[in-house]
């Protein structure tokens, strides 16, 4: 039975170029203290356009109920558990909203003189340091956008250092359960991939990883806890064969919600790695970013980081660009400073002793769904779970209902699906990530919905398969979104 | 919960970690402290800073003023608190905005397609010599020097591991546009694209059409940058261009210490498919409704791996929503109207001093001073509570006499006559 939701109105809305009327306007510019001036005599007459075709012409009025009526269309955490494997999708605490539109924060300009920018550089160094001792390692870099980006930056990082040594080599392993970023970095990096399989636990095969670490090899990039939510646990042993090799171990820090506080990658090996502020610091994703990507560093690779650096000069802060050995940049500018502000803001709330509570309450959560749906779901690892599992649809797949379907139907109970057929190495994959900020009511709310639609997949599969049934917008067509495109609006 | 995971603390959900990993010690962090205490830790890390300054700083950032309805659409927690719309069905506001971007990007740009953002303006610059080398199978871009210098610097950290010769060309030294000498002299038939930015970096309209006439006379893309947005407003779209790359930064994001922005890539139709990036297109449901979904995915990291056309995930999406209601807001009247603004207040400031290039330009301009440094400047001004222009020593050794200034709708009049004055006496 579904308890937690029912159905209500929205609004209809329709896109703004058809909400559109001529001559209408919604801004507001002060009268002109300066003589107007001819844009033709400035620009050329040839640069100048006409008018911009199709551009929306709606009132204040339009424009807001535009937007909130769209806003009313979406699943938020705001509304609920967001379960979300590999996405840490935790409750967004509104005060650092507030503290990243702090005046002399969000129109600091980037290049204003560095003694007026003496406050967003003590953020950028605290929130460094705070960086640095959270994962164990030396050093740290805010400037990658995402974890993507981070990615990059780390390979490139590590690419430096073995070049510098004599050769950049030729490979980058990675895992089969590792997310699609990581051999798309390599490849942009300009290594080739070498896929690794996984063994018969799910976890790296370190008996096969003996053999193929090669002095071809740059990098191994492991994502710890793996992607199965299953802690690494011979990676200690896997960091000792790169390095007799010298080649490194990159980790993909996707996953440091379930770690922060209780084992840290610079003591167990790791070289480089990046984190996801907008996972495990908890900043907003925003419908899909943005982010921010810092890699942290051991020693050797911290000659390598991007340009500019902060140094302390006497009893102020200063950018540092004079870096010989520096990759370069990977962006303009210092990085998703708003971002960081928001991070930080997270991390001061929690302090020490908070932080490590929420990756005991996150691992807690995990264990407790996995505990509840064990018996209704076919768990194809058993092996001891962190802050995430991953159930598969083998028995639901016998009355012909599958991962994509369950995620549909548990829409109608009133929650956002969790990561469906990923990690690749599980046929039917359902990946589920609670994080701390769930309650034992929402968590139990959403164990019932998946126990009924398991019921529902033996008694009524096709009823699964048709769903969502409760949403404004029934089952979306994507093939025939992907056959013939149609990316922007035109007048018809 | 614990007792329905057979434990009798959550340490022992930990137990099974090897023991060399854990850590057997407090993390050496501070206690948490509460809303208040981080409010007001915020507030002085602002007022350290400094405020109540006039500024003139431009060169990749401007300061626009921001509509109240955009900070009042993106507090909304459907927005704010959503994932990556993965879930059409519950994400259809999300697309439907996406589409609506993607929508006014290639009406501003004169683009076919428009991806739904990139990471900023300087990150859009690699992907999209990326992406003319996969169109065109060539392995080299030829950048004009007049391009802001650290996206040229983004470029060639990107370049340099991935296989790409990037090389410049000059800037003409007294019209501080590209040298199209220059440009002929070093084109081959191995370059995949030429990039060029307008108004570029010393806020100059730029040669664009003549660059994408030389580009395609030897089968290279013509890749088009901006940084300031709101020079689409007025700007005629580039008829030429094949790529547009820029950022976006202008359209009601805050300055934010260089960041996050919202970066933009928008092309020809032919070229779609090379794009990198998200992009959200339309379909209908199983009742036949419109509806939007992501699409074209198998361009895409989570699918093609290694064979993706760029290894982006996490974007700019609430950035681009920023974007988005900023566009709404202004909408075809504004828009042109800010700009002839920041036209009209560029050209006030640049009356009372001599700009040291002689063309056209927007809302940006660049001055030679005499007698002192654009350093000694600045400091003086600081005194009169002004944030002076970049010296652009910093990036063109041969500019050292220089600042480059920026004049907004936001900069007074009252202010700017401060600022002749103070960099005259």
């Amino acid at each position: 039975m579904i308890k937690k939701v029912r159905s209500h109105l929205s609004q209809n809305e329709a896109l703004l170029f058809e909400r559109s009327s001529p001559g209408k306007k919604a801004y507001q510019l002060p009268d002109l203290d300066v003589p107007p001036f001819d844009a033709a005599a400035a620009l050329g007459a040839e640069n100048v356009r006409a008018g911009i075709d199709g551009f929306p012409e709606v009132s204040e009025v339009e424009a807001i109920r535009h937007f909130t009526r769209l806003s009313t269309w979406n699943y938020a955490i705001d509304h609920g558990m967001y379960p979300l494997g590999s996405c840490t999708m935790k409750y967004n605490p509104r005060v650092n909203e507030l503290v990243a539109r702090t005046e002399g924060l969000a129109w600091a300009h980037p290049y204003q003189p560095e003694a007026l920018a003496q406050g967003c550089m003590e953020v950028v160094a605290r929130l460094e340091s705070i960086l640095a001792e959270i994962t164990g390692m030396d050093a740290v870099t805010l400037q990658p956008a995402a974890g993507a980006h981070g990615e990059l930056t780390g390979i490139l990082l590590i690419r430096a250092l073995l070049e510098k040594r004599g050769n950049p080599r030729k490979k980058i392993l990675v895992p089969d359960s590792a997310h699609g970023t990581n051999p798309a970095t390599a490849a942009i990096a300009g290594y080739a991939v070498e896929n690794i399989p996984s063994n018969a636990a799910g976890l790296l095969d370190v008996s096969a990883l003996e053999r193929i670490v090669t002095a071809d090899v740059a990098a191994l990039m492991v994502t710890n806890p793996n992607t199965l939510g299953v802690f690494e646990e011979n990676i200690v042993h896997a960091a000792e064969i790169l390095h007799a090799k010298g080649a490194m171990l990159y980790m993909d820090g996707a996953n440091m919600n379930a770690l922060v506080g209780i084992a840290r990658p610079g003591d167990f090996g790791v070289d480089a790695l990046h984190l996801n502020l907008h996972k495990t610091f908890s900043t907003p994703h925003g419908g899909g970013g943005p982010g921010a990507g810092p890699v942290a560093v051991k020693k050797p690779l911290e000659p390598f980081l991007p340009v500019p650096r902060l140094k302390r000069s006497g009893k102020k802060w200063a950018w540092d660009y004079k870096r010989k050995r520096s990759i370069g940049r990977v962006r303009a500018f210092y990085g998703n400073f708003g971002v960081l502000v928001r991070a930080l803001a997270y991390i001061l709330a929690h302090g020490g002793p908070g932080l490590r509570n929420a990756t005991v309450d996150a691992v807690l959560n995990a264990n407790y769904l996995r505990k509840r749906l064990e018996p209704y779901y076919h768990l194809p690892y058993p092996s001891p779970s962190m802050h995430e599992v991953v159930f598969s649809d083998a028995r639901q797949e016998e009355s012909g209902v599958r991962t994509g379907d369950i995620a549909k139907r548990l829409i109608d109970y009133g929650f956002h699906p969790y990561t469906v057929s990923f990690p690749l190495i599980v046929h039917g994959a359902l990946m589920i990530e609670p994080t701390e900020t769930e309650s034992l009511s929402e968590l139990d709310a959403f164990a019932d919905a998946m126990i009924s639609i398991a019921q529902e997949a033996r008694t009524d599969p096709q009823f699964v398969k048709n769903a969502p049934y409760g949403t404004r917008t029934s089952r979306v067509d994507e093939v025939a979104a992907a056959r013939k495109p149609v990316l922007r609006w035109k007048p018809s | 919960m614990m007792n329905a995971c057979g434990i009798d603390s959550p340490e022992a959900l930990f137990e099974h970690l090897p023991e060399a990993v854990r850590l057997r010690r407090p993390l050496d962090l501070p206690a948490g402290i509460s809303e208040y205490e981080i409010v007001e830790y915020f507030r002085q890390r602002g007022a350290e800073n400094g405020a109540g300054y006039a500024p003139f700083l431009g060169a990749g950032v401007y300061r626009h003023f921001r509509p109240v309805l955009v900070d009042a659409v993106v507090s909304r927690g459907e927005f704010l608190t959503s994932y990556t719309p993965y879930q059409a069905e519950i994400s259809q506001g999300t697309l439907t905005a996406i589409f609506e971007f993607q929508t006014m990007i290639c009406q501003l740009t004169g683009m076919d397609v428009a991806n739904a953002s990139m990471y900023d303006g300087s990150t859009a610059v690699p992907e999209a010599v990326l992406m003319a080398a996969r169109v065109t199978g060539k392995r080299r871009a030829l950048v004009a020097s007049s391009v802001h210098p650290e996206y040229r610097e983004t470029l060639r950290t990107y370049a340099k591991n991935a296989g790409l010769a990037v090389e410049e060309f000059a800037y003409a030294p007294e019209a501080g546009t590209i040298d199209l000498e220059d440009l002929e002299r070093r084109m081959d038939g191995e370059t995949a694209a030429v990039v060029v930015q307008s108004p570029n970096f010393f806020g100059m309209v730029d040669q664009v059409n003549a660059a994408g006439e030389i580009a395609h006379r030897h089968g290279a893309l013509l890749i088009l940058i901006f940084t300031e947005a709101v020079s689409l407003g007025i700007l005629e779209p580039s008829a030429e261009a094949d790529i547009v790359a820029g950022e976006l930064q202008s359209f009601a994001i805050s300055p934010s210490y260089g960041g996050p922005f919202a970066g933009i890539i928008a092309t020809r139709e032919k070229y779609m498919r090379q794009l990198p990036g998200r992009l959200v297109g339309q379909t209908t449901d199983s009742r036949g409704e419109r509806a939007f979904c992501l699409t074209l995915s198998t361009r895409e990291q989570h699918i093609r791996r290694e064979r993706a056309t760029s290894n982006i995930c996490t974007n700019q999406a609430l950035i681009a929503l920023m974007a988005t209601v900023f566009m709404t807001v202004y909408g075809k009247q504004g828009l042109r109207e800010l700009a002839e603004q920041n036209l009209a207040k560029a050209h006030y400031l640049a009356g009372k001093m001599q700009p040291r290039f002689a063309g056209k330009f927007f809302n940006e301009f660049a001055v030679r001073l005499e007698g002192k440094t654009p350093e000694q400047a600045n400091k003086a001004l600081l005194k009169k509570k002004i944030i002076g222009g970049l010296p652009l020593g910093r990036f063109y050794p041969e500019l050292a006499d220089c600042m480059l200034l920026c004049a907004t709708e936001m900069s007074t009049r009252p202010e700017m006559d401060a600022l002749a004055e103070g960099l005259h006496s």
